[in-house]
């Protein structure tokens, strides 16, 4: 018995536990935060969620240390906690990052102990990692919420620091194995806020099997302080957020794709 | 599966204007009743107490000044003037004697008072001087309850200066039989007497008592009958005419007799709910469950065609505007710890029947719409929330809860429920339950409750630990020993349980004197006739008329005190760190900090007076160096880096609030110390006493009287409110905070908790958010936490939290489809928030 329960102390790395989020999935949900990402987004709202270092942030004159080594077991003690909200509320827990498919032993580890007291679960990932990766996880998942950025390979490795191609391919296998999957695209302004490129990625999106749903996100500036706070530069000072319009415009292009759409997750 | 007209009902514009002429002027202090009740007073010398009353709210009745205001559908001031008071110098009158000159000025709660009233209000008071319940309740207590209260370990003062209040009657019976039914149901009692009874001569003049009394009543709405027509003889415009005489024939008709339709049903409420607060003088007095014996006459005038819903919201609505045009004068200090002008008037609708089933109705709906068509903070509207709630309902209540209006009050039929049975209320009338003043459940028209009978100070006894009894130099409580000789935390928790155990006692001697003092001298026919069983036991309320009978006080600083002994526990016993000496020489001197700055400014202001009393002329400059003394610490920089080391052990110190079972366990243990020695108690009307967990807003004021804490709380600064974590402490957002007060035993708080969540408007945001906020409800309820509001926070806490960002940790606030805690933002973007609530956006 005792063996079987060995996942439990997979050890991770973590740098946040938000309890009662009402995004990233339905009801209300507990969003932990894992540490490392392999692709650079220059409009990324979390930069202390890229590296898997523990890195010290400067916030409001306060310096705190981001990053924390925790156990599968520790993190469940929240997220039992929770469990009546969740069973009221149809909620669960969502990992997000950084990049959870970095960590797969700890992650599906922490899927895993989510299944197995009935926790719903979601995964917020670029999908970028080798599939066999992605395979380890998929049994535990409820809901995959994967970003696609854009369609033209180039343009994406410019903005994000890689390429495309092993994200499209693997997006056709996890709609295939996967319980439910849900396509999101950030729009950034500069990147892939016109309505061709939108399109573009809702062309492939239906073209998935069994998906029917895309979320937009509209670009925020919430990070901005983040990039000062750990000594980088931020590399899109200029951008404003896309217009109510706008995104209004771009939410109807997802739509006459014949895709279920909505802005914000 | 019944259904429900879940749609709002369109706000007629004569509510707009009705709310604009209450709040035309400040809210001014009558002499009427006072010098009425004294008249008559001087008229009776001699006579039985309880007829004594009786003539006097007759005399009163007869005789009070009315006015019928401009456009109102429901009739009955107890004031000439829009939002006024009368005094009651029948319970007290010193204070307000004392404060003719300043009530006008004072922060809070300001009222206007004319030269001539005060003039009448002196001349009547020489004749209560030594006649009051608070001076028969003084000469009750024993000495060292007086000098506990004089050391602010708790205060009576609610009871001890002003009527009891805090009952629901039974309206139903009025509005289905009128006064002229419970006279007759009197005479049937009367005429059951026999000549031989033991008590034949208390019964017989209590029974009188209530037939003079209801007498009164019809007389005073046929009072109005009369301004109605008269004023409809002189009114040019022909709507308002018709209106005045529908006026007249409603005021002709009840409440002497059973209401017809459901305008009689309302008019004769206000009647009710007015005059029970010209018979005394206590806050508290609560319509209860308004949609269970108003529905009858809705549903049938409906049905009927005799109503349109528009006119039933309209009269609605009307209600709840007079429900703010009473209001109460409070002495500076009461005013403070109660502030917003509010009378609690608790109104609460949905919940079970006496069966067991959902009881929700259209006029639980029409509720929520008229609190948001009036937006008033009364009534004090609350919503029952049981397993089988229609989810409808709770989505209404979660749209009203975004609006930020701080209602309504959610309550958990699953706990309140029980937690009565185990106090020897019967399952019928535990399903029929509804709430008093502030969390106070309570069978209606059966109890008296004496809700909020004191608030006990859970943080004095601590420091009376640390002074082995003595306070300013006087030994006031029991000298628990030596620290040496603490050896374990339990010789120290022990300490604090006999200081604790030593003044609950005196708390309870305190409430009985007054509870004595009140059957004594002003025992109430009125409000006794509407409650089971005065009638039948021929006594009133005051003397233990009602089938239920509670004594209610509150303790609060929960959350400090379990944080502070934990702290103890860890720091000193488990790892040793610090000794007591250590904490007490910390408390002593304040951590090192400086004097709380209101408070600073209010001993300067004091210094000042008393050196200017005594002929020293000040400057500025030596106004400013008093100041300087009074505020800044002494103590060397060497000590108070020793202090901030010691703080920065206790923040490490894990607190409540954070979901963490060992520290609420711990919590719900600490709640203990206050909630099982006062059960044990008994009133003089042979009810039990049951103690709450809430503070009203008295954790500002009784805050700025008490000492530095152990967990690290400075002196005078305020203490946790209710059973809710100290502010800042609890950092694992919302479910965290919501689960550490569910562990807390409710039940035994049986005279109610109290937990306050703030949110940002943003956070409820959308139907989804609206979804969400009823589960997070729901999940709170599941783990058994007796009542939940929710401060949906304006733009100006937001600018607090700015300022104080250590206050406000576990603010969430809603940003563009991302939730966050607000402190955690950055500066610009807080603005932004804060920009965009002044738009009024979400």
């Amino acid at each position: 018995m005792s063996e079987n329960r060995d996942y439990m102390k997979t050890k991770g790395r973590i740098f946040d536990i938000q309890r009662f989020s009402v995004h990233d999935g339905p009801g209300i949900r507990t969003i932990v935060f894992l540490k490392g990402c392999a692709l650079r987004c220059k409009w990324c709202c979390n930069p202390e969620s890229q590296s898997y270092e523990i890195q010290q942030m400067t916030l409001a004159g306060e310096t705190k240390t981001v990053g924390r080594d925790v156990t599968v077991e520790e993190v469940m003690r929240s997220i039992r906690g929770d469990l009546p909200y969740y069973r009221r509320s149809g909620g669960g827990v969502t990992l997000s990052g950084g990049e959870a498919l970095c960590q797969p032993d700890f992650a599906s580890a922490l899927l895993r102990a989510c299944k197995n007291i009935g926790v719903d679960t979601a995964m917020e990932s670029t999908g970028f990692a080798d599939y066999e990766v992605i395979k380890r996880y998929l049994p535990y998942l409820d809901h995959y919420l994967m970003d696609i950025k854009h369609m033209d390979s180039k343009k994406h490795e410019a903005f994000t620091g890689r390429p495309n191609e092993k994200i499209l391919e693997n997006a056709g296998r996890i709609a295939r194995d996967s319980h439910h999957l849900i396509i999101r695209t950030p729009v950034i302004p500069t990147f892939n806020d016109t309505p061709e490129e939108i399109g573009a990625i809702a062309d492939f999106a239906r073209s998935l099997p069994g998906v029917s749903e895309m979320h937009i996100l509209p670009y925020h500036k919430m990070g901005t302080d983040k990039y000062k706070g750990l000594g980088r530069e931020y590399l899109l000072p200029h951008l404003e957020p896309p217009s109510k319009e706008h995104m209004q415009m771009l939410l109807e292009v997802v739509r006459s794709k014949g895709l279920y759409a909505q802005i914000g997750g | 599966m019944k259904t429900f007209y879940t749609e709002d009902i369109k706000k007629s514009d004569r509510i707009g204007r009705l709310v604009e002429n209450l709040y035309k002027k400040m809210p001014e202090i009558e002499a009427d009743r006072a010098v009425l009740l004294t008249e008559s007073y001087r008229e009776t010398e001699g006579a039985p107490i309880i007829l004594r009353r009786a003539k006097a709210f007759a005399h009163i009745l007869e005789n009070i000044p009315i006015t019928i205001r401009d456009e109102e559908l429901i009739v009955g001031s107890a004031t000439q003037a829009p939002r006024g008071c009368q005094t009651f110098p029948e319970y007290s009158f010193e204070w307000l004697e004392a404060e003719f000159d300043t009530v006008e000025t004072r922060a809070a709660d300001p009222f206007y008072i004319s030269e001539e009233t005060k003039a009448a209000l002196r001349e009547v008071h020489q004749y209560w001087k030594g006649k009051t319940t608070s001076d028969l309740a003084t000469s009750y207590m024993a000495p060292e309850a007086l000098t506990a209260i004089e050391h602010n370990i708790f205060t009576t003062g609610n009871y001890f200066y002003n009527g009891i209040g805090h009952v629901t009657v039974d309206y139903g019976k009025v509005l289905k039989i009128g006064y002229s039914g419970i006279i007759e149901e009197a005479k049937a009692a009367l005429a059951k007497l026999n000549f031989g009874d033991g008590d034949y001569a208390k019964r017989h003049h209590f029974l009188n008592a209530v037939i003079i009394s209801c007498e009164a009543v019809i007389g005073y709405a046929k009072r109005y009958a009369k301004l109605a027509d008269r004023m409809a003889d002189g009114c040019q415009d022909f709507e308002r005419k018709a209106e005045l005489r529908r006026i007249a024939v409603n005021c002709e008709r009840v409440p002497e007799f059973g209401a017809r339709n459901f305008y009689e049903a309302c008019q004769s409420f206000w009647f009710i709910q007015m005059l029970l607060q010209i018979e005394s003088s206590g806050h508290s007095i609560s319509p209860g469950r308004f949609d269970q014996y108003m529905n009858p006459y809705f549903e049938k005038d409906l049905k009927e065609g005799a109503i349109t819903r528009e006119f039933a919201q309209e009269l609605m609505d009307c209600i709840w505007v007079k429900l703010n045009d009473l209001n109460k004068c409070r002495d500076a200090a009461s005013a403070e710890g109660f502030a917003g002008y509010s009378l609690f008037q608790n109104l609460i609708a949905g919940g079970q029947d006496r069966y067991g089933l959902d009881a929700t109705n259209d006029v639980s709906f029409m509720c929520i719409n008229a609190t948001m068509h009036v937006f008033l903070p009364a009534p004090s509207f609350s919503v029952r929330v049981w397993n089988g709630s229609p989810h409808e309902f709770l989505i209404r209540a979660a749209a009203l809860t975004r609006t930020g209006i701080g209602l309504p009050a959610y309550y958990n039929d699953e706990v309140i429920i029980p937690a009565l049975l185990s106090r020897g209320v019967s399952l019928a009338d535990a399903r029929d339950y509804n709430i008093i003043g502030c969390v106070e459940p309570q069978a209606p028209a059966k109890t008296d409750g004496w809700h909020d009978a004191a608030f006990f100070n859970m943080c004095r006894p601590l420091e009376l630990v640390f002074t082995r009894g003595k306070d300013a130099g006087e030994q006031i409580g029991p000298d628990t020993g030596e620290f040496k000789n603490m050896k374990t935390f339990d010789d120290f928790y022990n300490a604090y349980k006999t200081q604790m155990n030593y003044f609950i006692e005196l708390l309870v001697n305190s409430d009985n004197a007054i509870d004595q003092a009140h059957a004594d001298r002003c025992p109430l026919p009125f409000q006794s006739c509407m409650v089971e069983d005065c009638i039948g036991r021929g006594k009133s309320m005051q003397e233990g008329g009602a089938i239920y009978n509670f004594t209610g006080p509150q303790g609060f600083g929960i959350a400090n005190m379990a944080d502070a002994l934990y702290v103890i526990k860890t720091l000193v016993y488990e790892q040793k760190k610090y000794t007591l000496c250590d904490f007490a020489d910390a408390l002593e001197n304040n951590y090192g900090k400086d004097m709380e700055i209101h408070y600073a400014e209010k001993v300067t202001k004091n210094v000042v007076a008393d050196l200017t009393a005594s002929g020293k002329t000040l400057s500025r400059d030596d106004v400013a160096a008093i100041f300087e003394a009074v505020s800044k610490n002494p103590c060397s920089d060497a000590q108070k880096e020793k202090y901030d080391r010691m703080l920065a052990d206790i923040e490490a110190v894990p607190k409540f609030g954070n979901d963490l079972d060992e520290v609420d366990a711990f919590a719900r243990d600490v709640a203990y110390t206050y909630t099982r020695p006062m059960e044990k108690y008994k009133n003089p009307r042979g009810g039990q006493y049951q103690a709450g967990l809430y503070p009203v807003s008295a954790n500002v004021p009784l805050g700025a009287q008490t000492g530095a804490t152990p967990d690290g709380r400075l002196a005078r600064t305020p203490v946790a409110d209710g059973v809710s974590p100290a502010a800042g402490r609890d950092v694992n957002g919302p479910t965290a905070a919501a689960n550490s007060v569910a562990k807390l035993d409710h039940y035994i708080a049986s005279n109610g908790t109290l937990f306050n969540m703030k949110f940002h408007p943003t956070a409820l945001a959308g139907t989804h958010g609206l979804e969400n906020f009823v589960s997070l409800v729901r999940g709170y309820f599941d783990q058994k936490g007796s009542h939940i509001q929710f401060n949906v926070v304006s733009r100006e806490t937001l600018r607090d939290a700015q300022a104080h960002p250590e206050n406000y940790k576990s603010l969430v606030v809603r940003v563009a489809g991302y939730s966050a805690l607000f402190t955690t933002l950055s500066r610009s973007l807080q603005n932004d928030i804060i920009a965009r609530t002044e738009q009024g956006g979400f």
